[in-house]
């Protein structure tokens, strides 16, 4: 009765990643936007694990490693973006980036 | 527990290996190469394309799975393959004198390149979700790079940090989507997606149009397009030329690898779905274009409306045997006639004062350099889809798949939207020969004169003789299982 079923897991990883995702939408600096993105990916990583001990199945925990891995990468060329773009400019708010319109 | 030893069959990503082991042996060679003289390892970089390309072509009618099934070879993954190598071979063409003029002739850029066409290859092949979302990174990420290579440049890098964003936040939706199958599934692999989808419930349905929405965003299509104007302006013009390719044919790929095969049987809940999504894609992308005044940006929003059009047949790929088919001739119509578009493009461009990417440059272009403007008119013709065009009869097959699928709404917006599509095709052939200016006009380096000579010779082939081609493309038929 005191189980914590997997219901709840799907509904932590699903507030985690609407959190995320709507860090995405709504703030305006870029490094909280890569932040929020993390997010997201870490609450499908979270689902990962919980399903793979809901079905007994180790192919969600390997998943996980490859999501971290992949995510790693990623920052580690969009960390490298923001610091080539602050150089030009002073600032990583997506705001004042706005060089093209149409 | 009895330890089952996993079958390999390494032949089947033979091409994969190739690229990938001869791009790092010449990752080594190009120490050796002056940094003043990188355009030699944009030369060398054409031998491991050429390779794997021979490799490719002898793959062409054997069906195999290798890596437990979790990879598949036959001729849909094949014929993307030979797409993808040939995008690369153009691509590299039309960089190597642009990038050096850029200020920017680094080597990286060719390797990056390169890499990102073995994730494109993988997605061609791709039989598990997993294999899908590590090709998908593999193939984005040298692309973040690339389109930020021209590091001064301002444009450059905002339209590098929009695309990396966007995508990144496009991946973390794939990758919540798979999580929900996996959970309603129990697996990740396309035949046992295929097995429990149906009976998934809820959060099977939820995971399937998160993963869509996934792809979408990688395609470009509405409402998922915002990114796609202004990374392709921004991004260095030959960067624009591949990704608007290669990694639009590659996200096509590997959606239309997961519907058919794996969600073949659910169809009836994704129909409606994508039909509404590529009818809102012809008509915003083709709508939007017809303001554009730099040419870049009006490429970028054709390319946005041809992804609906490659989506109808997507959409109709389940209900019709040719939509798989038409999609292919579709990807490799519009595989030439962009690249030989964006070379024409380059060919103008120059990187300081007026860069000359308006359409307005274009205007006198008939008396200044005749075989030019015939050559983009020949382009835009076929973009728009005007007979005697590859566009033409990419389209044709597109619109009679639809309609054998039943979707008589669809094939009339996307005849009407190609209606609007010739106002701002036409508006450059008018601009090149019905006005009168002056023309600045840098000389075209020989390896651009080639691409827009393939380009147009392969967009009047498949116009004129389009028959044998499109039996190739509905060869390419997609195995399920594995």
């Amino acid at each position: 009765m005191d189980e914590v079923t997997i219901g709840w897991y799907i509904a932590l990883a699903a507030i985690l990643f609407s959190m995320g995702a709507l860090g995405v939408l709504v703030r305006r600096n870029a490094l909280i936007i890569f932040m929020s993105i993390e997010l997201m990916l870490n609450a499908g990583n979270l689902l990962f694990v919980a399903f793979a001990r809901h079905l007994g199945d180790l192919d969600g925990q390997i998943w996980v490693f490859f999501t971290m891995t992949v995510a790693a990468a990623e920052v580690a060329v969009g960390l490298a973006l923001a610091v080539s773009i602050f150089r030009n400019r002073d600032s990583v708010n997506i705001d004042d980036m706005n060089m093209m319109k149409g | 527990m009895q330890f089952v030893e996993p079958t390999l069959n390494l032949s089947v990503i033979l091409p994969i290996i190739i690229l990938t082991f001869s791009t790092l042996l010449l990752m080594f060679v190009d120490f050796w190469v002056p940094d003043e003289r990188k355009d030699i390892t944009g030369w060398l970089s054409l031998f491991p394309l050429g390779g794997a390309l021979t490799a490719t072509f002898f793959q062409w009618d054997t069906i195999k799975g290798a890596f437990n099934s979790s990879v598949l070879q036959d001729n849909f993954s094949t014929y993307l393959s030979i797409l993808y190598l040939i995008t690369g071979m153009l691509s590299v063409l039309i960089s190597i004198g642009y990038i050096r003029k850029r200020g920017h002739g680094r080597s990286e850029y060719y390797f990056l390149m390169l890499f990102s066409l073995v994730g494109m290859m993988l997605m061609g092949m791709a039989n598990d979700l997993l294999i899908v979302f590590l090709a998908l990174e593999l193939l984005s990420i040298p692309l973040y790079i690339m389109s930020g290579f021209d590091r001064t440049d301002l444009n450059s890098e905002e339209s590098a940090l929009k695309y990396f964003l966007l995508g990144a936040f496009s991946s973390g939706f794939l990758v919540f989507g798979i999580a929900l199958i996996y959970g309603a599934v129990g697996s990740t692999a396309l035949p046992d997606i295929a097995e429990g989808i149906a009976t998934s419930g809820t959060v099977g349905l939820a995971g399937i149009a998160m993963l869509l929405v996934g792809f979408m965003f990688k395609v470009g299509t509405v409402p998922f397009h915002m990114w796609t104007p202004d990374v392709y302006q921004g991004a260095p013009t030959s960067v624009t030329a591949f990704m608007s390719v290669g990694a639009k044919v590659a996200g096509f790929a590997a959606l239309m690898r997961v519907l058919i095969s794996s969600m073949g049987s659910m169809d009836e809940k994704w129909i409606p779905a994508l039909a509404v999504i590529a009818a809102a894609t012809m008509i915003v992308g083709n709508i939007a274009a017809l303001t554009q005044t730099n040419i870049k940006r009006l490429l970028a929003y054709s390319s946005i409306a041809h992804a609906g059009y490659i989506l109808m047949a997507v959409t109709a790929s389940t209900k019709s045997d040719d939509g798989v088919g038409a999609a292919l001739f579709y990807m490799m119509t519009y595989m030439f006639t962009n690249l030989g578009a964006f070379a024409a493009v380059m060919a103008m461009e120059r990187f300081s004062g007026n860069k000359q990417l308006d359409l307005d440059d274009y205007k006198g272009m008939g008396k200044h350099n005749f075989a030019f403007a015939i050559v983009m008119m020949l382009l835009m013709f076929s973009l728009t889809g005007i007979p005697l065009t590859g566009g033409f009869v990419g389209k044709f097959y597109v619109f009679k798949t639809a309609l054998e699928a039943d979707l008589v709404w669809l094939v009339i917006i996307a005849a009407l939207t190609s209606v609007v599509s010739a106002f701002y095709y036409m508006r450059v052939v008018f601009n090149m020969f019905m006005f009168d200016g002056e023309i600045d006009m840098p000389t075209v380096p020989n390896a651009l004169k080639l691409v827009m000579a393939v380009a147009a010779i392969a967009t009047l082939v498949l116009g004129v003789l389009p028959a044998d081609w499109y039996t190739i493309a509905q060869n390419a038929l997609m195995t399920t299982g594995g």
